[in-house]
């Protein structure tokens, strides 16, 4: 419960100035990016800025039975960061420093609260580089990544974040602060907590502080587009090119209705009588291995009827990306609203999953447009839709439902990147079953024996 | 007032329509001024959509202190809606939730709420006046070469303190002394010089140089003596009804002229009568005049490149000059190139980028008044940026920014002059007559 005494509370533990009370304030932490979820206002938001505080917190939520919700940028698209329960958002902002940068051992350390765009641009002046990209990546924090494992445009070649994070200091529910992992390559000792905590959605501990792994920033990129007026012969140019042993750091495709609506609006130049377009890039350090891989891209695009354009200077590659980055602005323009779905197949189902999405479309009457990380075959369907059209709304989730289906039937999953959270928590046993339900219940009552942390999600508490 | 269908401005119902096409996405924090600052969600675009959705939901009172506040809280620089994915349309928002308090409360009210954040509440009224025809007004015409402002000042604005400075005021305003018309020996173009406060009351020479720069040009110029502010700040302050009444005499006051073009020296007027007339007058018997006029405003970089036939400049001016995009310019008025490639033109100039050239200087009209502490925090950066490039002048193409630079760069040091294109322009074209090439 949160009242008078909680709140002067934590304006003796955070100070005056970082506790949020007036309700107009709190109005504005009741969302993140998850369309069609529900709303709540928090008690209270605090704005940390040592593990010392978030610790004295913890103390005080236990003692109250207050329930916590941590917030990095509140980018999240499945409902991490909305405090169902009202309680207390902690938020990561202030907690925003890159503590140290280690060339030599490919590492950073950072506060929870950097921004990954900015771990980015600092580690980027000793020539190195942090992959994980996603779309959100200029106001996303590492936090919130690592706690949705996010994923990116470079997913294919360079993985995701839990492949980047080699330690952290996580304060755990009941209070004690935990640090594991560090800067050694080679770490057996204890379970694999990095594990564990990258991709807990703030339930299992709160994370401090965490170790990043970097590597050198390639040094040569080509970036092409490929048309296709076949989605199969598209679907069969991405696993070619892979079983050909070439991995693109991006491989990325676009439907028809993302086509034609990007055209439509950005007027880039792109056929809108193709049904498929695929943007390819390869990078490296050796510039003839990445001419090499780029011949390899274009001939398995010609073998399979595919047209093509192949940037030759920065800014052709800037105007063939400029295609993908439009993909979401201009489907947004369509309709006042937008659901963004995260189904992922395995690749060689790609081609089916993108009928099996069409079909679904043309059955409710809906627009959906496809895009995303094709190489990854985690797609992103993107439902067109008037909230304030409750027939149409009533079609939409249906349609989402038939989607999750279909990923499963595939051999899919419900959530590539973007988390489970609240927006796909009823969805989740039809993935891993009664059993998995249950160890993943065992798992976060043990670690949060009073539920405090972020209850609500990801774990489903009750059948 | 003949207003047939309601706007965003007349009734917030239909803000909803703008207010559902915001995804919650958060890329306008990347790029917010004041939420690089301050780091709370009520700071940004996002946040102030879902306190306009919270009033139309009824969860909270639009009248709520704390929501006037954090509603006025916005620069109206724009920054988020270039930035946005989904096109919201977030000036709209912004006026629209602010005329709604207006409306509701009206303009004391408002007054009171912002006074909140003044040192001196009595003063406020005075003072807003004042600001409104220009700080410059505050000071005693002394001739300091730098004015601190009076006594009574301080009290306002924490802003006002020791280390605070304006231009020196000119004690004549540039209306009172320029020609009605300018005429030059085959016109290429008549434009009407719409003047602004700022270069009207604070710098004239700014004014002087336009006309310079345009006779140069063989342009006719028209300045209307008559004509009124652009209206910005009162609509800002969401007092929609007067902006209303200034916009339509301007444009009475335009139509009464043979100008084939309207040149603007300010990102905020030519920003006020390129976008924002069209639709404050939506739905009013000024619609469409608005919007035709709209179509002849032009900044002066554009006119002289794009709009007339550009006699290049050729005289020297051996200068480091570093450029700041204006918010209302850039992100308006999308005006960004066509400065810089005016003052590569000037031979001898070296044109230097500081770090982040379209930042906010943090003016933002009264706002760095009302909200001293995170504007001084947003000018701050921009004085350091301005600093390290070692330039030896700043320029850029609005007088409020003008102002803003000069004051910040006196509070954290750095002597670098402060200047407006159109001023080097017509530097270079002095020292061209002047056989300095
Ligand atoms: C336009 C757009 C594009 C996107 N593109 C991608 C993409 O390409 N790939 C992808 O994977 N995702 C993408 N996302 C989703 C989202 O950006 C990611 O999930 C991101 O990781 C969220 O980071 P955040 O800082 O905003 O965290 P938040 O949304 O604030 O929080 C996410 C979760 O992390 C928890 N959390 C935050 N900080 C901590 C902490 N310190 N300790 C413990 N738990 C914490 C929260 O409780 C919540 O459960 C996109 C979102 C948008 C809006
Ligand atoms: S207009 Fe400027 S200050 Fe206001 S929310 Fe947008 S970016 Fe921030
Ligand atoms: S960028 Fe646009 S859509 Fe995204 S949160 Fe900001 S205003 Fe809303």
């Amino acid at each position: 419960m949160i009242d008078r005494e909680f709140i002067d509370k934590c304006k003796n533990i955070f100070g005056h100035e970082n506790v949020l009370t007036e309700k107009a304030e709190l109005i504005a932490y009741s969302y993140d990016a998850t369309p069609g979820i529900p709303r709540e206002t928090p008690g209270v938001v605090v704005f940390p800025e040592n593990t010392k505080q978030i610790q004295e917190l913890i103390f005080l939520a236990r003692q109250t039975k207050t329930p916590i919700y941590p917030r990095g940028a509140g980018t999240s698209l499945s409902g991490g960061p909305v405090p169902l329960s009202k309680g207390v958002v902690i938020s990561f902002q202030k907690m925003n420093k890159i503590l140290e940068v280690d060339p030599d051992n490919l590492t950073a350390t950072v506060q929870p609260g950097v921004v990954v765009a900015e771990l980015n641009t600092a580690v980027s002046k000793f020539g190195l580089l942090y992959p994980p990209d996603p779309g959100s990546m200029a106001t996303a924090t590492v936090g919130g990544t690592v706690a949705e494992n996010a994923g990116g445009l470079r997913g294919l070649k360079y993985g995701v974040t839990k492949h980047y994070i080699m330690g952290m200091e996580v304060v755990m529910p009941t209070g004690e602060v935990f640090r594991f992992g560090g800067k050694t390559v080679k770490n057996v000792t204890a379970y694999d907590f990095t594990h564990l905590f990258v991709g807990s959605e703030g339930t299992l501990g709160i994370v401090t502080e965490i170790i990043c792994k970097l590597i050198p920033a390639p040094k040569y990129r080509k970036a092409m587009i490929a048309f296709f007026d076949r989605l199969e012969d598209a679907g069969k140019t991405v696993t070619d090119i892979v079983r050909n042993h070439v991995i693109p750091a991006t491989l990325e495709i676009m439907d028809k209705v993302t086509i034609q609506t990007v055209e439509n609006f950005a007027k880039v130049g792109l056929p809108t009588d193709a049904e498929a377009l695929l943007l390819i890039e390869v990078d490296g350090m050796g510039k003839d291995s990445v001419e090499w891989e780029a011949e390899k891209c274009v001939e398995i695009i010609k073998q399979n009827n595919g047209k093509y354009k192949i940037a030759e200077t920065d800014s052709e590659r800037d105007s063939l990306w400029q295609a993908r980055r439009a993909a979401l602005p201009a489907l947004a323009q369509v309709k006042p609203a937008t659901i963004l779905e995260d189904a992922t197949v395995p690749r060689t189902k790609l081609v089916d999953m993108l009928i099996g999405v069409q079909n679904i479309a043309q059955k409710y009457g809906l627009m959906i447009g496809t895009f995303g990380h094709a190489g990854d075959g985690n797609l992103h369907p993107t439902l067109l839709v008037d909230p304030m059209n409750s027939e149409e709304m009533a079609k939409v989730h249906k349609a989402v439902d038939e989607i999750f289906e279909t990923a499963l039937s595939l051999g899919g999953t419900l959530s590539g990147e973007h988390g489970i959270g609240v927006a796909k928590l009823k969805y989740l046993k039809n993935e891993i079953g009664r059993s998995g339900i249950d160890t993943m219940r065992r798992i976060k009552q043990a670690l949060d024996p009073d539920n405090i942390l972020n209850p609500g999600k990801l774990v489903p508490m009750e059948d | 007032m003949t207003v047939s269908a309601k706007t965003v401005f007349d009734d917030l119902e239909t803000l909803k329509k703008e207010l559902i096409r915001c995804m919650k996405c958060g890329n306008c924090m990347s790029v917010c001024p004041i939420y690089n600052v301050e780091k709370k969600e009520s700071s940004v675009a996002r946040g102030k959509i879902a306190l306009g959705e919270a009033i139309l939901s009824e969860n909270i009172k639009i009248d709520d202190e704390t929501l006037v506040k954090l509603i006025f809280n916005c620069l109206v620089c724009k920054s988020c809606m270039l930035a946005c994915p989904s096109g919201v349309r977030f000036d709209r928002i912004i006026l629209g939730l602010r005329s709604a308090i207006v409306k509701k409360k009206g303009i004391p009210f408002v007054k009171k709420a912002l006074f909140g954040l003044l040192r001196n509440s009595e003063l406020f009224d005075k003072g807003m006046k004042a600001f409104a025809a220009m700080q410059g007004l505050f000071l005693s015409a002394e001739e300091e070469k730098k004015r601190k402002p009076r006594g009574f000042l301080r009290g306002i604005s924490s802003r006002f303190d020791e280390k605070f400075i304006l231009p020196e005021l000119s004690r004549e305003s540039f209306r009172d002394r320029s020609k009605e018309k300018e005429e030059v020996s085959l016109p290429q173009a008549t434009a009407l010089f719409f003047t602004g406060c700022s270069v009207n009351y604070l710098y004239p020479e700014v004014g002087d140089d336009l006309i310079y720069v345009l006779k140069e040009n063989n342009v006719t110029i028209i300045t209307p003596k008559k004509q009124n502010c652009c209206g910005m700040p009162v609509m800002v302050h969401g007092d929609i009804e007067t902006a209303r009444e200034i916009a339509k005499k301007n444009i009475d006051i335009f139509e009464k002229t043979e100008a084939q073009y309207i040149v603007t020296v300010c990102g905020s007027c030519g920003s006020a009568l390129k976008h924002e007339y069209p639709i404050i007058l939506e739905n009013t018997e000024y619609e469409e005049r608005a919007k035709k006029w709209a179509q002849k405003v032009y900044d002066i970089s554009v006119f002289l490149l794009k709009v007339i036939k550009f006699k290049e400049p050729k005289g020297k001016l051996n200068l480091k000059v570093t450029y700041h995009d204006s918010c209302h310019l850039k992100k308006s008025m999308k005006v960004f190139n066509e400065p810089r490639q005016l003052l590569k033109m000037i031979p001898g100039l070296t044109l230097v980028e500081m770090k982040k050239p379209d930042a906010c200087c943090g003016s933002g009209g009264s706002y760095h008044l009302t909200y001293a502490n995170t504007s001084l925090k947003i000018a701050k950066e921009k004085a350091e940026d301005i600093k390290a490039t070692q330039a030896n002048v700043v320029c850029t193409g609005c007088p409020a920014c003008m102002m803003e630079i000069f004051e910040s760069l006196n509070r954290f040091g750095g002597n670098c002059h402060v200047t407006h294109t159109v001023s080097l322009l017509a530097k270079s074209y002095k020292n061209e007559r002047a056989g300095n090439v």
